[in-house]
């Protein structure tokens, strides 16, 4: 792994940020942007997710790993309203979410992407990314029938939704169904329709699945891009490699609990992850494997 | 066999007031199900809500006709939030569940013994539409009157109706057609694709739903209004569930997620059903017969009908599914 490389300004300082912060998992960070307490969600018998503290470094890429069935998108749709734990309390930039519905946390900056792509194949692109901004007056119902009261803003949002579609190098596709994209390309429409929301946190749940490995180099490089535009980003994400390259600060979690923190080099010699992704120590239980 | 009057009958039946009501229903219809894939298969509840609201300004009320709109569109609006509520939050079949069945609730309430002083029970309700009739008159169009040419030759009556019937249809054409070009429309289209990203992106997708239900509603609400003033009186068995499954098959025939679809796909239908209907009365008349064997009866002719329109139906979505309107381009992207 390529643990040479140089870092820009804004990745040395997210780096930074992580100093003294403990290596153990649920560590407390300097300024969380986002923090989560006893988060349990059950299945009928199963317990899903399971985890006592959690903490995001604001302006930070951080990296949730874990093995098939860990927990990690379950985790994701609790924290985003797309489900109800059974018990907990996660705060969102010091404001509480228990109960607020899946839409307001969008509205609130807090912006997801889905592990199956979710492009919406009968609008063309351009539809897709005007879609994703927020408080239009064009979309109460009241004023559709007036172009006068949104034909302005809904200008202003083309003109974003174009920058960002150039940026992702999605521009030739503008005027295309999003139904003949590319597994890869609706990745990348996906993400950039989330940040026509103007979030502050982005999560996206397993953005490389299906992508080709160049596309990956250039995803890669606009989840960079995000964290240099401001942003923190919290990635769910199997491939080794990629999180090596991109995140700042990992978080392992393994049956529904979080096992392991650090920096991406202490999570690669860490032997609970090893246990847990390669099963060493087969028919232990993981957590007892520290 | 008398080309002319089936030229001429058919020729009415793509323009009369049957093509005209399935036109505004089916727009009602599309917005909720072309649009935003709610699937609602109890326009005809909703139809009946105008039709109610009309007929009970004379009948319980006893107050101006015209009342009758606002009456059967607060009606219909309450419906909408009855039927939605409790299933806009669930997967669609729950609401295609509840749409069916209150759709009959309400055909077997208004024709049930019990309320007959609200709702006139089975017989119906007459003699409400005076006012209307009469506002045709000071227009200058006579009821009693034949006006046009051959073809097209109405009565005042029908001419009345058709017109502001077509009125209506192009009033709610335009409004669909640009509320779905509206950023709202654009919510309703990506609702149809995918809820959760919709949810995503920070949109109340629950009002937006309940909004599309709504809004459609109160579109057939309309159409039961103008079906209830042609005919001049209110059956409850005309709302029963094969009028919402006929405009459904003419919006679909049409192309769903497209006015003209709902529009053309209407005209087309009783078209083509009062061109089958007045053919095989023709043949009827002169049966060929084949020693003991009668080709076809008169009285068989509704029944041939029905088959032979679902027939065509059947070829329709193997070889057009997208109907005559709608974009084969789309269809390609279903399932994904």
């Amino acid at each position: 792994m390529d643990t040479e490389r140089t870092y820009g300004e804004v990745a040395t300082r997210a780096r930074d940020s992580f100093q003294g912060v403990e290596r153990l998992p649920g560590a407390r960070k300097h300024d969380p942007i986002l923090t989560a307490d006893n988060i349990r969600r059950e299945f009928g018998g199963i317990v899903a997710v399971n985890v006592d503290h959690f903490e995001v470094q604001k302006g930070s890429i951080t990296a949730l790993i874990g093995p098939n069935g860990a927990g990690k998108t379950t985790f994701f749709n609790l924290l985003t309203g797309f489900d109800q734990p059974n018990s907990g309390d996660w705060n969102f930039n010091g404001k509480a979410m228990n109960g607020v519905a899946s839409h307001r946390t969008a509205a609130l900056g807090m912006v997801r992407t889905f592990q199956l792509t979710k492009s919406l194949t009968k609008l063309s692109v351009i539809e897709n990314m005007r879609l994703g901004a927020t408080d239009q007056k064009g979309e109460k119902w009241w004023n559709g029938l007036f172009a006068a009261v949104w034909k302005g803003q809904e200008a202003e949002i083309t003109e974003r939704a174009d920058e960002l579609l150039a940026r992702f190098k999605m521009d030739h596709m503008r005027d295309e169904y999003a139904g003949s994209l590319s597994g890869g390309q609706r990745k990348l429409l996906e993400m950039a329709r989330a940040l026509m929301t103007n979030p502050t946190l982005v999560m996206l749940d397993e953005p490389m699945a299906g992508v080709n490995p160049a596309l990956k180099q250039s995803l890669n490089q606009h989840i960079r891009g995000l964290r240099d535009d401001g942003m923190t980003v919290l990635f769910v994400e199997h491939d080794m490699d990629m999180v090596h390259d991109v995140s700042d600060w990992v978080i392992v979690m393994a049956e529904g609990r979080i096992i392991a923190e650090g920096t991406p080099d202490d999570i690669s010699s860490n032997p609970a992850v090893i246990d847990a992704y390669l099963g060493t120590r087969q028919g232990q239980s993981l957590l007892e494997g520290e | 066999m008398d080309w002319n009057l089936i030229f001429e009958n058919t020729l009415k039946g793509f323009i009369g007031i049957n093509a005209v009501y399935f036109a505004i229903a089916a727009l009602g219809l599309n917005v909720q199900f072309g649009y935003t894939g709610l699937l609602n298969f109890g326009q005809a509840g909703f139809m009946a809500c105008g039709a109610y609201g009309l007929g009970m300004t004379a009948h319980y009320f006893d107050i101006s006709f015209w009342w009758g709109i606002p009456i059967g569109i607060v009606f219909s609006v309450l419906l909408g939030l009855l039927m939605g509520i409790p299933t806009l939050r669930l997967r669609a079949d729950y609401l295609a569940i509840v749409t069916i069945a209150s759709a009959e609730i309400i055909r077997l309430v208004v024709r049930s013994v019990k309320f007959k002083t609200y709702f006139g029970g089975s017989d119906g309700i007459n003699g409400f539409s005076d006012s209307f009739r009469s506002l045709g008159n000071d227009f200058g169009i006579e009821e009693a009157d034949e006006y046009g040419f051959w073809p097209f030759k109405f009565t005042g009556r029908e001419l009345w109706t058709l017109i502001i019937g077509w009125l209506l249809v192009a009033l709610f054409g335009f409004v669909v057609y640009k509320l779905m070009k509206s950023p709202w429309g654009r919510v309703l289209k990506a609702i149809r694709e995918d809820e959760d990203a919709v949810k995503s992106l920070g949109k109340n997708v629950y009002s937006y739903k309940m909004q599309s239900l709504i809004l459609g509603g109160v579109i057939g609400t309309v159409s039961g209004m103008i079906f209830a003033l042609d005919r001049g009186s209110v059956q409850p068995d005309n709302y029963s569930r094969d009028l919402t499954f006929y405009i459904l098959t003419a919006l679909v025939l049409g192309g769903v997620a497209k006015v003209s679809g709902s529009i053309v796909g209407s005209m087309m239908f009783w078209g083509l059903f009062t061109f089958m209907d007045n053919f095989l009365r023709q043949v009827a008349k002169d049966p060929v017969s084949i020693g003991n064997f009668t080709i076809m009866k008169s009285t068989q002719v509704g029944q041939l009908n029905f088959i032979l329109i679902g027939i065509t139906l059947i070829l329709l979505m193997v070889f057009r599914p997208q109907g005559v309107f709608g974009n084969r381009k789309e269809m390609a992207f279903d399932g994904h």
